[in-house]
């Protein structure tokens, strides 16, 4: 049996953009083995709290840990650890699927990179690309590429930005089935931002609900629609990204 | 630790990793390669033709117009090599790239080393047959000064460093609004570092301001090497001297714009 520990610890964690709060003190923690899935509107903070997460981002208060490592000081000792993918952020265009995953291979000090990459264009169904130029690629290829980078190095910590934006429902369901078993098989801890309520109540264990900066509720899937007296996690994003509280329901509907 | 991961505070393998991926681009855009060879080309055969013109009116310009060429060829190692730098930092920016570098165990020392072998190698592919040329057409061998050009190389090459550096420091805090800076900064350095005539030439104030500059020394060392046939070892160390202070306050810029843009959040938003 594995013990419960936690990958990643938030702790009053702020960044203020000159006068802009974007992230206000928040707290929580992801453990091994765990989804979190972090939710809210466009300008909630999931972004700039991923991004100090990573150590992309120097938070004005607070600390984000990561294995440890508190991420604003001391990310480079566990970087190697860690991974991300978001479709908004391209890799290299000109560069093949195959060159692109050893130029990253080597950047994370993947040992037998050739072999990883064989195994893992296998794992995601990409031998037939790996020669192909990464901008050629359609959309659903790319995503998967960008999932491929992300496991490369066999992270402990996965971050992910809308990991299944842009892609038809069956790629979208096939990413999501790769995701699983990989937290599965690796007892990875996996924090996904995400607007796609399905996906959300299928992967995550936990949620966090983010407004204005703010963790505003937090709980299971099941238990925010029961607090909510919801049906599905669209209704309670709509709550809260609307402003009703747990249990207030709209008179007027 | 994860299977398979090494964990190392400098990593050689991530320098070369950086450098195979610019290697990737440019061998696989040969506009790219083009224009490592076109300008100098352009500009080589240009000076060399008005210095032939010159040499033809006086005796002295017969001495004078192999200084042409030699500065010309010399300034160019100083252009391109901060073109060189600076370009593949901005492949980074084009790419939107950097964000997904920075959250890799790359390390900001390991980024310019990288950026610092690809400006000797885009360096070398226009310069190459570029002085090729120089000997096809004017009889003018740059690599005939022997032990000299590795001292002339290597105190450009290093300022040419350290202009890259604080350009693409400022790219990386102001984003790509800043890139015609990458493209020009240098050039405040062709009267002032006195590429085509001596220092003597300008007035005595001004003569301090181009003595601070490394690359004076150097140009200074070119024309006492072909007008007198002297090699001038102390120009060369005393360009080697300014050029450590120099490099070592370029990396202490960049160092201060890359935590300047990890607080602003500029490292998430690379574009204009």
């Amino acid at each position: 049996m594995r013990v419960k520990s936690a990958a990643i610890v938030v702790s009053n964690l702020a960044k203020t953009y000159r006068d802009v709060k974007a992230v206000d003190g928040i707290n929580f923690s992801v453990d091994r083995g765990q989804i979190v899935g972090l939710l809210g509107g466009n300008g909630a903070g999931k972004t700039t709290t991923i991004a100090m997460i990573m150590g992309l981002v120097t938070p004005s208060g607070g600390s984000a840990r990561v294995l440890g490592a508190d991420m604003a000081r001391e990310r480079h000792a566990v970087l190697h650890r860690i991974n991300f993918e978001s479709p908004y952020v391209e890799m290299p265009m000109r560069l093949t699927v195959r060159q692109n995953l050893k130029v990253f291979g080597m950047l994370y000090g993947v040992t037998d990179l050739a072999s990883r990459i064989e195994e893992i264009a296998e794992t995601l169904d990409l031998t037939k690309l790996l020669d192909r130029q990464s901008g050629k690629l359609s959309s659903g290829q790319k995503t998967r590429v960008a999932l491929a980078k992300s496991l490369i190095n066999r992270p402990d910590v996965l971050l992910l930005d809308e990991p299944t934006a842009s892609l038809d429902p069956d790629t979208a369901d096939w990413v999501r089935s790769r995701l699983e078993s990989y937290r599965r098989d690796r007892h990875a801890a996996i924090l996904l931002a995400s607007h796609n309520m399905p996906e959300v109540e299928r992967l995550c264990d936990d949620v966090l609900m983010m407004k204005a900066g703010k963790i505003v509720d937090q709980g299971t899937p099941t238990e925010l629609i029961a607090r909510y007296g919801r049906e599905t996690m669209e209704d309670v994003f709509l709550d809260v990204a609307r402003g009703r509280r747990s249990g207030e329901r709209e008179t007027t509907e | 630790m994860s299977d398979g991961i090494a964990y190392q505070t400098y990593s050689v393998r991530r320098v070369a990793a950086m450098v195979l991926r610019y290697w990737y681009l440019l061998r696989q855009s040969w506009p790219r390669l083009l224009d490592l060879i076109y300008w100098p080309a352009v500009q080589m055969l240009m000076w060399g033709f008005l210095a032939l013109y010159i040499t033809e009116e006086s005796n002295f310009a017969i001495r004078v117009g192999g200084v042409f060429i030699g500065a010309m060829l010399l300034w160019d190692i100083l252009f391109r090599g901060q073109l060189g730098f600076s370009i593949s930092f901005l492949e980074e920016m084009w790419s939107r790239n950097l964000g997904n570098l920075m959250m890799t165990p790359l390390r900001p020392a390991e980024f310019v080393a990288a950026l610092m072998v690809m400006s000797v190698i885009r360096l070398l592919i226009g310069l190459i047959p570029v002085t090729g040329l120089a000997i096809l057409f004017f009889g003018f061998n740059l690599w005939g000064l022997g032990f000299a050009v590795g001292a002339f190389f290597a105190n450009l090459i290093i300022t040419s460093w350290s202009f890259g550096l604080i350009a693409s420091g400022l790219v990386l805090k102001k984003g790509l609004g800043a890139e015609s800076l990458a493209w020009s900064m240098t050039f405040v350095l062709l009267p002032l570092a006195c590429v085509y005539y001596p220092v003597s030439v300008l007035p005595d104030w001004l003569q301090w301001i181009a003595l601070s500059l490394p690359p004076t020394h150097v140009f200074e060392g070119l024309r006492a090497l072909l007008l007198e046939n002297r090699f001038d070892g102390t120009a060369m160390l005393t360009a080697l001297g300014l050029n450590l202070i120099y490099f070592f306050a370029a990396s202490m810029v960049f160092a201060w714009l890359l935590r300047s843009a990890r607080w602003t959040g500029a490292l998430m938003q690379t574009g204009e």
